[in-house]
């Protein structure tokens, strides 16, 4: 496989380096801690800039307002919690205070995801995705690894508008590398194939990559898309690669409705419409175990994919959404 | 053949067939003791205390992750509400209509609920031990949807479950006119929530002297010290100035935690239509030397001799 795997590590380490380089890079860079600074890695920046760190307690849509009257004095601010905090439980904030305002808020979004683990389902965020995607104003990323999580930080610090990262807690294979392109409104393909497209974003990328390996024994060539940037959405890509695979399968540790596989459907929907399967968490709440259980519980492996793959593949074949015509259309530009 | 496999065990785990002497085994495994609700003396309500504590210790240390230090800390606070007669409910019967509830607003202190509910009697002991894995019915923060008798809503999101409890009051006493109590527990830096605030403006609007809040005070939270992370004192003055009446108690103390109780149990008495609060002081991981007082004992677990230790420690309580 030409992508290589380079390890293990937390993405929310990504995130918190990204922090430190921006805090070296603009004296306007303020971060903002809800008291779990060590598990979202906020911490990097505290100890590194104490004058820049500001505590805010457990208190997190004050913090999401306090942020958004740093940003209209000219300052870039960060508030980190996890997700289920700092996405939903201040979600009126983020709607009005950040979005409609347009204020320069940058928010960092950890434990994402069943992989969480023995916390349980409370902390699992699974539906913030679809929540930041419906907001004006907002850009909304979620990173395939560490180095790109570092990448997604810096590039949304660096960026003029409100802005939302999302991370985990456990650590996820390793694979982009220093040199690997990176651009907010960009998805990357990592393996062309025209047989059928894997869509994938945070975790489920490596995955993804997994599942494209499997199916090369059987001769079937899957074109792997990483799409880090649910929002703006990458629509060439994603169009581009309906019209040449008419088969798409997307996955993302997320609901299956209203995330990347939302983003996907109302793409193609309009665009060039294909059958496609979604890999996900289907319409449940997590639970507690280790996140390798939880994932395979959950139906978020490279099996999944894999097999959805071939359903999505004999759905085109069978013509049973009449999308097989679809290979044969000249292609509008 | 037998003697060859129990040779080769004891090669290949010379530590456990060696040196873990039975008495420590045993500490280490659930029992099957159980204490009744009823009043009773400092002495009863220590010792069921320290069976809670036990089993936090024994539960975490299995589970390999979770919170030691907030459960350890309000263990006397939940032996004298579930074992002091303050709580009205039915271990056998735990969704009887007449119960008073409990909702732990604080989900990340599960542990101790769990362990409280246990050695009432609502579920074997011996499934404290599958706290947080797989499965579980003892997710690592409440699950209703895991039926687990005694767990009345899920938790976990700080700030939510005094507002829950406060609307379970209102319908108690509001709607239905029953005698039915409600208990609410949550942690200090739990206060800063804004919405901790807001359940306790409405709590004395709608005079629930059914209501009785408990507040974990040890003064600590993840990041450290209250007043580093961010300044909720005066907490007494606040509850005060929201209209409850507000009891400090040493949170260590069975007496004095009892006498924080009575004093609620007097306003629903009297229908005063005042809401208690109880202040507890308390020392996060009080029990066990090495946690005490300790923030840094917020979310972790002991590890395995670290949890013998403790065992020993407080088998000598
Ligand atoms: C809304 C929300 N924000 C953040 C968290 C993460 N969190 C869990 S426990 C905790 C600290 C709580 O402090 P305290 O209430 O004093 O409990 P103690 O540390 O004493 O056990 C935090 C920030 C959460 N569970 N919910
Ligand atoms: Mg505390």
């Amino acid at each position: 496989m030409a992508h290589e795997l380079l390890g293990q590590k937390p993405t929310r380490f990504g995130f918190g380096e990204g922090l430190v380089t921006l805090g070296e890079r603009h004296s306007n860079v303020i971060v903002l801690g809800g008291d779990i600074t060590g598990s979202v890695l906020t911490s990097m920046f505290k100890e590194k800039f104490p004058d820049r760190f500001f505590s805010i307690g457990i208190a997190e849509q004050n913090a999401t307002t306090i942020a958004a009257g740093l940003a209209l004095s000219g300052k870039i601010p960060f508030f980190a919690s996890y997700g289920a905090f700092c996405a939903l439980r201040n979600a009126d904030q983020l709607r009005i205070s950040v979005a409609y305002n347009e204020a320069n808020v940058k928010i960092g979004g950890g434990h994402a995801g069943i992989s969480v683990g023995p916390d349980g389902a409370t902390h699992q965020v699974l539906e913030e995705v679809a929540f930041l995607r419906t907001l004006p104003n907002m850009t909304m990323l979620v990173p395939a690894d560490f180095e790109e999580a570092r990448k997604a930080t810096i590039a949304m610090g660096e960026m003029h508008g409100p802005a939302y990262i999302r991370f985990g807690r456990s650590p996820v294979p390793m694979f982009t590398t220093e040199s690997s392109p990176f651009e907010i409104g960009k998805a990357q393909v990592l393996t062309d194939g025209t047989d059928v497209a894997l869509i994938a974003c945070g975790a489920m990328v490596w995955e993804s990559l997994l599942a494209a390996q499997e199916l090369a024994k059987k001769g079937i060539h899957a074109r792997v898309i990483n799409s880090p940037s649910i929002k703006p959405f990458d629509f060439a890509t994603v169009t581009q690669a309906a019209r040449d695979c008419g088969a798409i399968v997307t996955a993302e540790e997320h609901q299956v409705h209203g995330g990347l596989g939302g983003a996907v459907a109302e793409c193609t929907a309009k665009n060039a419409p294909v059958p496609i399967e979604f890999v996900g968490v289907k319409d449940s709440f997590g639970g507690s175990g280790e996140p390798e259980e939880l994932m395979v519980k959950f139906g978020l492996t490279w099996r999944e994919i894999y097999a959805s793959a071939l359903v999505a593949m004999d759905r085109r074949d069978r013509g049973s959404s009449g999308v097989r015509a679809i290979k044969d259309v000249p292609q509008a530009q | 053949m037998l003697q060859f496999v129990s040779l080769l065990v004891r090669t290949l785990f010379p530590q456990r067939s060696t040196h873990m002497d039975t008495a420590t085994k045993q500490s280490l495994d659930f029992n099957t003791t159980t204490f009744p609700n009823q009043r009773t003396d400092a002495q009863a309500l220590k010792a069921a205390a320290n069976e809670i504590r036990r089993d936090i210790i024994r539960s975490l240390v299995r589970a390999g992750s979770g919170h030691s230090g907030g459960p350890l800390g309000s263990a006397d606070v939940f032996a004298a509400l579930y074992f002091g007669g303050v709580m009205r409910y039915r271990p056998e019967d735990m969704h009887w209509s007449g119960r008073d509830r409990f909702v732990l607003s604080a989900g990340h202190m599960a542990p101790v609920m769990y362990a409280a509910l246990a050695n009432a009697g609502c579920f074997p002991k011996e499934e404290l031990g599958t706290l947080r894995k797989f499965n579980t019915r003892l997710q690592g923060h409440p699950g209703r949807d895991m039926h687990l008798p005694g767990v009345e809503t899920s938790s976990g999101s700080l700030g939510q479950g005094i507002s829950i409890a406060v609307g379970m009051a209102m319908a108690d006493k509001l709607v239905d006119h029953s005698d039915r109590r409600v208990f609410t527990l949550t942690g200090d830096g739990e206060l800063q929530e804004g919405s901790v605030w807001e359940a306790a403006m409405s709590a004395s609007h709608f005079k629930l002297d059914n209501f009785c809040w408990i507040i974990d005070n040890n003064d600590c939270q993840i990041d450290g010290r209250l007043p580093e992370v961010m300044n909720v004192y005066p907490i007494v003055d606040k509850c005060v100035a929201f209209g409850f009446d507000t009891v400090v108690v040493d949170g260590h103390d069975p007496d004095d935690i009892m006498r924080g109780f009575d004093v609620f149990l007097t306003n629903q008495a009297n229908g005063t239509g005042k809401p208690t609060a109880i202040v507890a002081k308390t020392y996060m991981g009080h029990g066990v030397s090495f946690m005490n007082d300790k923030f840094e004992w917020h979310g972790k677990p002991p590890s395995h001799d670290q949890a013998v230790a403790a065992l020993e420690e407080l088998a000598k309580m």
